[in-house]
């Protein structure tokens, strides 16, 4: 016997209007936020990094062991990541970007991966006692931060990306004496002369 | 009838755009203030929407002239651009104004 079914659906509640306004308000955000790319990426603060490695690379060239010149560049790199901070934060603020919107979110998050990827290889190159590796893994990781970020950025942090692993590429196969060089070349020369390009194109 | 909303300033909420209302519209509005011009593909696949759908309603909007369109070819495939007209900026921001005073006026009850 078939079973009774009534006539009429259940009646279902209306929504109300103002959870269409709320929920119009989080997909105007949402797709502005898809389609944005995060744009604060400091010219001047990149090429102020680069500025940096040319006297950490002088340093480096005096030290006398692995470990000293481990450390120069360890410290060098802290530096320079303080002064793309500030220069960051500071792009960011007068352009009026929040740090934690969504492009900026996925920007780091894309970024950072090969960047944890390369202190763990550093740990494990040192201890391993294949330092002459680490300047080539250095500048491929850094590149690839740049590529994998720099989808979610403007078009020339990719390019830089790229140029920072040619560069570590080419690192990897030569004599480990060079390695110095190569870390002037990426994290100096590249970052200045990308610098200079995204602060006179991106407005700083 | 309930009274009509007001803005946070206290003046009429605008007139309501039904142009900009419609979902796909309003995504192409909004992907467009976020960027100064995306092209044809990078909406479809940002709206995840069919080229007919798409350029159907972005043809809505160019009429209304919210967006503008410009067609070049990138070595030989014909490449379609749009940004977002002055006026199309405008518009958007009316609506804003309109959804926060609809939410406004609810929470005032």
């Amino acid at each position: 016997m078939a079973s009774v079914q009534p006539i009429r659906p259940p009646r279902v509640e209306p929504v109300g209007i103002h959870s269409h306004a709320i929920d119009n308000l989080r997909f105007i955000r949402e797709t502005m936020e898809r389609a944005g790319s995060f744009t604060a990426v400091p010219g001047w603060g990149g090429f102020a990094m680069g500025v940096v490695a040319l006297p950490v690379t002088w340093l480096g060239s005096r030290q006398t062991t692995a470990e000293a010149w481990l450390w120069t560049w360890l410290l060098g790199g802290l530096l320079a990541v303080a002064i793309g901070a500030v220069a960051l934060n500071y792009k960011a603020g007068k352009a009026h970007v929040s740090l934690l919107s969504g492009p900026a979110r996925k920007f780091a998050l894309s970024f950072a991966p090969p960047l944890i990827v390369g202190a763990l290889l550093t740990a494990f190159l040192y201890r391993a006692n294949l330092t002459g590796m680490i300047p080539g893994i250095w500048l491929l990781l850094f590149g690839t931060g740049g590529v994998t970020g720099g989808a979610f950025s403007v078009r020339i942090v990719p390019v830089m990306g790229l140029g920072f692993m040619a560069l570590g590429a080419v690192a990897l196969f030569c004599p480990p004496q060079w390695g110095s060089l190569f870390l002037a070349a990426g994290f100096g020369g590249l970052h200045m002369l990308f610098g200079v390009v995204i602060a006179r194109k991106f407005g700083g | 009838m309930g009274n009509a909303p007001v803005v946070k300033g206290g003046g009429p909420v605008p007139d309501f755009d039904r142009l900009i209302h419609e979902r796909l519209r309003l995504g192409i509005v909004s992907a467009l203030a976020a960027n100064d011009t995306l092209t044809f593909n990078e909406l479809k696949k940002l709206l995840k929407t069919t080229d007919g759908n798409l350029s159907v309603h972005a043809r809505k909007l160019e009429e209304a002239t919210y967006i503008a369109c410009q067609k070049s070819f990138a070595g030989r495939m014909p490449k379609t651009e749009y940004r977002l007209t002055e006026e199309g900026r405008r518009a958007l921001g009316r609506y804003l104004d309109h959804m926060e005073a609809l939410i406004q006026a609810m929470r005032d009850r």
